[in-house]
């Protein structure tokens, strides 16, 4: 069956799951005992082992089902909480978000079976359950399952979803009876479904089916061979049984076998057998799927898994899609309205329409806009899970205080600002905060807390990371600097200490006396700061001595849509982002020199390079009749570097959506993407870092 | 068994070629193109395809043919392979055959303008002869299927 269309919704559920799970994990560790959480927890493990076993995800069920089983102890009391415990469900979770990753990535969970963590799971719980005969206890059903009669050998090719055992275990309290029923139709049977149908038809009428394989929608699809088993409730007995489906026709043989309540297969008997004949199972390649994956090419099976490969979702609320649906049927009727509207006659009326659909079109603007927006819970989540597993390791006690968690951001944002949120957080934990001995030295608190806040800020978001811990030694750092080469000794002297943090950003810069597995390999907040520029915003450092430091980002609420500046260049139109301009001058030809074959102006009374953005972007030239001795040029600047820009003409500032230019041409010198204007043709938009490398050289 | 494919076929200087059709995504008339610097030079520029900005081949330069003048059969096929939209400028199509895979001739060496490492094999139907191109080739996407 075609398991695809599923895949979307199955990793994203299974993301959210494994995100309570994780933070319930956190909860036991600083609670140790909670009913309620436990049963949470327990719920996860389960409905995560239903949906990857019906994904065909066998590791993960096999996992999740041992998780189950020792949670599952736990809530009942008979056992435990204890570090070690949290540990392994830990471990666990690690797996899980592993396979999920995997699957996400590559379309498949992967080898690993995690058989080391199933058995520290086991072990758990056997060490605790020792003559235990609760009924969810394996070890009675593999024992059984040895010296079972037939009944058992025909079943042990299937493994009963755990409802399934638990509802023939509460039929039998009942005084019901269970059956495994194996139906084979007459080879010449030509409506396999419509015959297997009435012979299910027959049997409900006298019991239920809580169980069939294949499925029942398979068996309507005819999905099947000859032969189906079915388990079926019912407070009849055989014999009467076997007389109510005894005249359907063209079925070949019906085998009723009564099941005492041990010899309902676990899903633990086709585990335990799945472990040892691994080998032999696989050269046989018996099953199905195997022989139709093998009878694949290898290129085939390639293409199978790119398809496994998903896209990128974002979860949107409801409400906000009838919010956009609202405003598309409003543009809808705007539409007739200006196709009724005869523009000689109705010129006022279609005045009036084209104002109403300027405020649709920004309405939509921000529809479409929210729809994009994700709360920064979902980058948060995982931070509490890392500086829990960070002062562990480092020996520090670090309380995490998160807020503004529901701020909410774009998909796009989401997905760029986690690695340089775990930097700065790490950079926090490592070099910010003290060791706990230190600390008490200096009369502060113990535990050390990172704060980590995220608000929205008019057209921005701020996410602040703020720790209470030493400090930027602006000495060391400025000290570190001048070893390393990147300030003279005169700077050194002279430098104030808000430039010096500025040097942390510096490429190649680490304070760490000592090279720690977490921070200071080299690559450092230079990293940080890239990204987050990249992304359109801004980080600023601020420490004091001893209280703590605190970095601030900016980041623009969107990355698609930006405010520009048009300008053309002979006949064409290019558009160079706002923020990276600094001013906009007139400089008369005379006063460009050239200087070692560079074009230097003196402006401000500072030397600006000159560039010329037709030369940059080998535009053409054109016979023109008067050439004006003012350039205009653009001052763009990057960091505290500027250049000036010669342009033609200025048409003027724009909101401009950014589009791609396509995968095909990516790495187009001078170009960041393209946008189209409002005469539907496209205009460039203009790079201007690449232009700093260049002048660089 | 032989199996059958669809081919969008279009002409260049004459010549018949064929793409799978599962690859074209719309054939459009010719519009307005904005130039990109520093790009390729058979790159012919970018479009506005219903919002969407696609980079578009002069096929004509792609296989250094000569520039034709700017005739009124003349489309642009876009085509989507791997998530990625691109146009090719070609003189003119309009027409969709179904050719048989063993109807395909896999060794042939043609006297043609377009190298041989660029030709998938030659179709024959009903006397024709329908140039199949790697489209991965002559998109140079060697490096994207790469990293891919």
């Amino acid at each position: 069956m075609d398991m695809n269309q599923y895949l979307d919704i199955f990793i994203e559920e299974t993301k959210e799951h494994l995100q309570t799970m994780n933070e319930i994990l956190l909860k036991l560790e600083s609670f140790t005992y909670d009913k309620d959480l436990l049963n949470e927890m327990f719920r996860i493990a389960h409905t995560i082992k239903g949906m990857s076993g019906t994904m065909g995800y066998n590791n993960i069920a096999g996992l999740t089902h041992e998780m189950e089983n020792v949670l599952d102890l736990i809530r009942n009391d008979e056992l435990k909480t204890t570090e070690e415990i949290v540990d392994i469900l830990f471990e666990c979770f690690d797996q899980l978000e592993g396979y999920v990753t995997n699957i996400e990535q590559e379309g498949s969970e992967g080898e690993n079976q995690s058989d080391e963590l199933i058995a520290s799971l086991e072990s758990i719980r056997l060490g605790k359950t020792v003559g235990d005969t609760s009924p969810a206890e394996p070890e009675s059903t593999e024992g059984q399952a040895g010296d079972a009669s037939d009944a058992s050998d025909m079943l042990s090719s299937l493994a009963l979803p755990e409802h399934v055992r638990e509802a023939a275990a509460k039929s039998r309290k009942d005084g019901l009876s269970s059956y495994f029923i194996k139906t084979t139709l007459d080879e010449k049977c030509m409506l396999k479904s419509a015959r297997a149908y009435i012979f299910i038809n027959r049997l409900e009428r006298v019991g239920e089916i809580v169980y069939s394989n294949p499925s029942i929608e398979d068996i309507e699809d005819e999905n099947f061979d000859l032969s189906f088993e079915l388990l079926l409730i019912s407070k009849e007995d055989q014999d009467y049984l076997e007389k109510e489906v005894d005249d359907i026709s063209e079925i070949e043989s019906i085998e009723f076998t009564e099941l005492r309540e041990q010899e309902i297969p676990t899903q633990d008997d086709q585990k335990a057998e799945e472990n040892e004949p691994k080998e032999s199972e696989a050269k046989q390649s018996s099953s199905p799927k195997e022989a139709s994956e093998e009878a694949m090419t290898p290129k085939q099976k390639q293409e199978a898994v790119k398809k496994g490969k998903t896209g990128k979702t974002v979860r949107v609320d409801i409400d906000r899609l009838d919010n956009l649906m609202n405003l598309v049927s409003e543009l809808i009727i705007i539409k007739t309205r200006l196709e009724d509207a005869d523009g000689k006659q109705d010129a006022a009326k279609v005045n009036e329409t084209t104002e109403y659909l300027e405020r649709i079109t920004t309405s939509l603007h921000d529809a479409v806009m929210k729809v994009r927006m994700v709360p920064i819970e979902r980058v948060f989540n995982r931070f509490p899970r890392m500086v829990r597993d960070l002062s562990k390791d480092l020996g520090k006690d670090i309380q995490l205080d998160m807020a503004g968690k529901e701020t909410e951001v774009d998909r796009t944002v989401i997905d760029e600002i986690g690695d340089p949120l775990i930097h700065l957080i790490r950079n926090s934990i490592d070099h910010g905060i003290e060791a706990p001995e230190v600390r008490r030295e200096s009369g502060k608190e113990v535990n050390g807390t990172v704060r980590l806040e995220a608000y929205p800020d008019g057209n921005t978001v701020v996410i602040e990371v703020e720790d209470d811990g030493k400090g930027i030694d602006v000495k060391k750092v400025k000290e570190k600097a001048f070893s390393k080469g990147l300030i003279t000794a005169e700077q050194k002297e002279q430098m104030e200490d808000s430039d010096a943090v500025e040097l942390l950003f510096t490429p190649g810069f680490s304070t760490a006396d000592k090279v720690s597995d977490l921070s200071g390999r080299g690559v450092g907040l230079d990293v940080v700061k890239t990204k987050i520029e990249s992304l359109g915003g801004d980080i600023e450092v601020t420490s004091e001595p001893g209280v703590g430091s605190k970095s601030v980002i900016r980041l623009p609420l969107t990355l698609a849509i930006i405010q520009a500046l048009l300008v053309k260049v002979e006949a064409e139109k290019y558009a160079i982002p706002l923020n990276t301009i600094k001013e906009i001058t007139t400089i008369h030809k005379d006063k460009i020199r050239n200087i070692q074959g560079n074009k230097v102006a003196l402006y401000r009374e500072a030397t600006l390079p000159i560039l010329k953005l037709s030369e940059l972007l080998s535009v053409p030239p054109q016979e023109k009749e008067f050439e004006d001795p003012d350039h205009t040029v653009v001052i763009i600047r990057k960091g505290d570097k500027t250049a000036g820009i010669i342009v033609d003409d200025l048409i003027g500032q724009q909101e401009i959506v950014i589009k791609s230019l396509g995968k095909f041409l990516n790495n187009i010198e001078g170009i960041a993407g393209a946008t189209i204007l409002g005469n539907g043709s496209v205009a460039l938009i203009v790079d201007t870092n690449s232009f700093f490398r260049k002048e660089g050289k | 068994m032989s199996q059958t494919q669809q081919y969008v076929i279009f002409k260049l200087e004459g010549e018949s070629y064929g793409i799978p059709i599962e690859y074209v995504k719309t054939i459009e008339k010719m519009t307005e193109m904005t130039r990109v610097p520093n790009a390729p030079e058979y790159l012919a520029g970018v479009i506005n395809l219903r919002g969407e900005v696609v980079p578009i081949i002069n096929m004509r330069k792609r296989f250094d043919l000569p520039e034709p003048s700017g005739a009124e059969e003349m489309r642009t096929i876009i085509l989507e392979l791997e998530e990625i939209s691109v146009g090719m400028i070609v003189d003119s199509s309009s027409e969709v055959l179904s050719i048989e895979d063993s109807a395909i001739d896999q060794t042939i060496s043609l006297d043609t303008a377009v190298q041989d490492e660029h030709i998938r094999g030659i179709g024959k139907i009903d006397e024709r002869m329908i140039i199949l191109l790697n489209l991965y080739k002559v998109l140079q996407m060697e490096d994207s299927e790469k990293l891919a």
